[in-house]
């Protein structure tokens, strides 16, 4: 029988120093960085949306693609799409939403929802349609991209944070 | 400021885990799955459906291999995934004239690979081919069939004629992406003492004996300072006749520290990586169908356009702007450095951000793929079966709610990790307050191409 042997920690061994050590300028930045990136990726902010109403969307799907590929509602509209295909049949999934109708070609197929969910959200054929079908992808944008702002945000305090923790 | 890089957790210190990587079993068994996987998609690709959702080749090879790779093997393994790749195996058992145990010489020319070609020009090369028929191929299966197949013999027949790994090392696309990104990998093999090297006349690790083969990869183990070309497949291992041969954990990224090894050929084929990610998600993942339809129809006009820009922006423009930002950072900081060296050893800063940058892709793309994995596993060929009772199961795009989140949360972290190390290659050769001078327009070049990719992911 093998003997097991549990993992001997005195070859954790660090070549010329325990740890690194962070001097407390670069802590303190480091800190700051953070702050700043977790309020820029997280606060909510304090601005007034349109009132919801009624959206009327008609999405034409060919071959490889829904036009219009980008469709912006605001976040509480009642959102009404129709789906009409040109060539093959094609499908229409929206993201997170779970919501998906199919549409024959020369005929409509129409989607009804509230837009109660606020983001961006890929729009993707939902019947096979050809071989790029995989990639045939649309987006619904509900309410402004605040997902992108903030990342935009954060990068550029990581950048900014990276060069300040250089200087002396 | 770089000490922690040399932490190390010896592996090979713990007895059982040092009997299973020194056994050859392991790794003969793995690679026999794997090549009865790939003789599978092989078959899948060229008599199957040629709807590529339900068939065995499409989903398992672009959607459950490669997303493998890129999440998990690559990141946490570097090479793990060349040790039992299916694709050399049979030119290299021929070569070795045996499947596990040495048993002296088994077939082959054995000549030396050219000198000319020793780099990764030619995986360069290969990778940029892949991208401008990658619409093709990651669609048609009878396209990813054959072009595994030529993968195999093409393989094969560089093991008849050279020696050792040859094809893995010098040719092979994926390889040269492996090697690239292994090197902010956790684990690696490296000698224990030098100089116990040093005075060991025989290099058993290097030309064999009757415990283990030569270095495949043709490395010596004793100058290794790099994951690039070590395969992890424990020959040295097996090999060395003082065991001075160690498998170690350490931090992500320590090989960046290394300055041996930085070389033209490396920093481009790491534009090419790069620049191809950011080609990938504007044509597979944007809501531009002309994009889409010119990449797939090859030899139209649109095609020819899509490949210039292609070949253009990852052989061009990019390295072009990046080599402007090492310039414009070295006016800055009145450094009278090289400025090629400057460009090479800058280059391999934005390692981590290309590795990031696939991950950020593939999560998009894998996760609302990844439900066609159950279906062809019931229905390999497409042709009706329902081995496992999957076949019929829906598609189902997975985790589409926090996607997004995730692959801006791994650009960000590329873009830090790749700040520090823009940083710490720039102090190198400069003072502190030079180095920062030389550092601020290549962090500029991070963050512009990094917000270009959130726009492209999830703007």
């Amino acid at each position: 029988m093998t003997n097991f042997q549990f993992p001997n920690l005195k070859h954790l061994h660090f070549a010329r120093a325990q740890v690194c050590q962070l001097s407390n300028r670069r802590l303190q930045v480091t800190a700051l960085a953070v702050l700043v990136g977790v309020v820029v990726l997280v606060v909510p902010l304090p601005l007034t949306l349109a009132a919801p109403q009624e959206r009327h969307v008609r999405i034409e799907a060919s071959r490889f693609q829904f036009t219009p590929p980008v469709v912006s509602v605001n976040p509480g509209d009642r959102v009404t799409i129709d789906l009409t295909t040109t060539d093959v049949v094609h499908g229409l999934y929206v993201d997170d939403y779970g919501l998906n109708i199919t549409a024959d070609p020369g005929q409509t197929t129409r989607l009804t929802f509230v837009a109660d969910k606020a983001g961006t959200f890929a729009l993707r054929c939902f019947a096979p349609c050809g071989p790029l079908h995989p990639f045939m992808v649309g987006k619904l944008n509900v309410g402004p991209n605040w997902l992108l702002w903030r990342a935009v945000g954060v990068a550029s305090v990581a950048a900014f944070a990276g060069f300040w923790m250089l200087r002396k | 400021m770089m000490r922690h890089l040399s932490m190390r957790y010896e592996l090979t210190q713990i007895p059982w885990l040092k009997r299973l990587l020194v056994s050859r079993w392991p790794l003969f068994l793995a690679r026999a799955v794997t090549l009865a996987g790939f003789v599978l998609t092989i078959v899948a690709g060229l008599i199957g459906s040629p709807v590529g959702s339900h068939n065995f080749a499409i989903i398992f090879v672009w959607i459950a291999w490669w997303t493998f790779l890129k999440l998990i093997a690559i990141p946490f393994g570097g090479r793990a995934w060349c040790s039992i790749c299916p694709i050399p195996a049979m030119g290299e058992w021929i070569q070795q004239g045996a499947l596990v145990e040495p048993r002296g010489r088994g077939l082959g020319l054995g000549r030396q690979w050219p000198k000319q070609l020793r780099n990764i020009w030619l995986p360069t090369l290969g990778f940029g081919v892949i991208g401008l028929f990658s619409a093709v191929t990651l669609t048609q299966p009878r396209v990813t069939g054959w072009v595994l197949l030529g993968f195999i013999l093409l393989a094969g027949v560089l093991s008849l004629v050279f020696e050792r790994r040859a094809f893995c090392r010098h040719v092979c696309p994926i390889g040269g992406f492996i090697g690239l990104y292994s090197r902010v990998a956790p684990v690696e093999v490296r000698v224990r003492d030098r100089a116990v090297c040093a005075s060991h006349a025989d290099k058993t690790c290097v030309i064999g004996n009757e415990h283990g083969y030569g270095c495949p990869w043709q490395a010596s183990p004793v100058s290794l300072t790099q994951n690039t070309n070590c395969g992890l497949c424990m020959e040295c291992l097996r090999s060395c006749s003082y065991d001075n041969i160690a498998v170690n954990v350490r931090p992500f990224g320590a090989d960046l520290a290394q300055r041996a090894g930085r070389s033209l050929d490396q920093a481009y084929f790491g534009f090419m990586m790069l620049g191809s990610v950011v080609i990938y998600s504007a044509v597979m993942l944007g809501a531009w169908g002309n994009l889409k339809t010119a990449a797939y129809n090859v030899g139209t006009p649109g095609w020819f356009i899509y490949a210039g820009v292609l070949l253009a922006f990852t052989l061009g423009v990019l390295p072009g702007l990046f080599l402007l930002a090492v310039w414009a950072g070295r006016a800055l900081a009145g450094s009278k450095a090289s400025l090629k060296k400057a460009f090479i050893a800058q280059s391999h800063a934005i390692i981590p951000l290309g590795l990031m940058a696939w991950v950020a892709f593939t999560i998009s793309f894998a996760f609302a793929k990844f439900s066609y994995v159950w279906s062809v596993l019931s229905d390999p060929f497409g042709w009706g079966w329902n081995l496992f009772g999957t076949a019929q199961l829906p598609w189902t795009p997975y985790l589409s709610s926090i996607t997004p989140l995730l692959q801006v949360l791994a650009l960000l972290g590329g873009l830090v990790w790749t700040s520090i190390w823009v940083r710490r290659i720039a102090q190198e050769e400069l003072p502190e307050k030079s180095a920062a001078r030389q550092s601020l327009p290549v962090m500029l070049f991070c963050l512009v191409l990094t917000i270009g990719m959130l726009w492209l992911l999830v703007g």
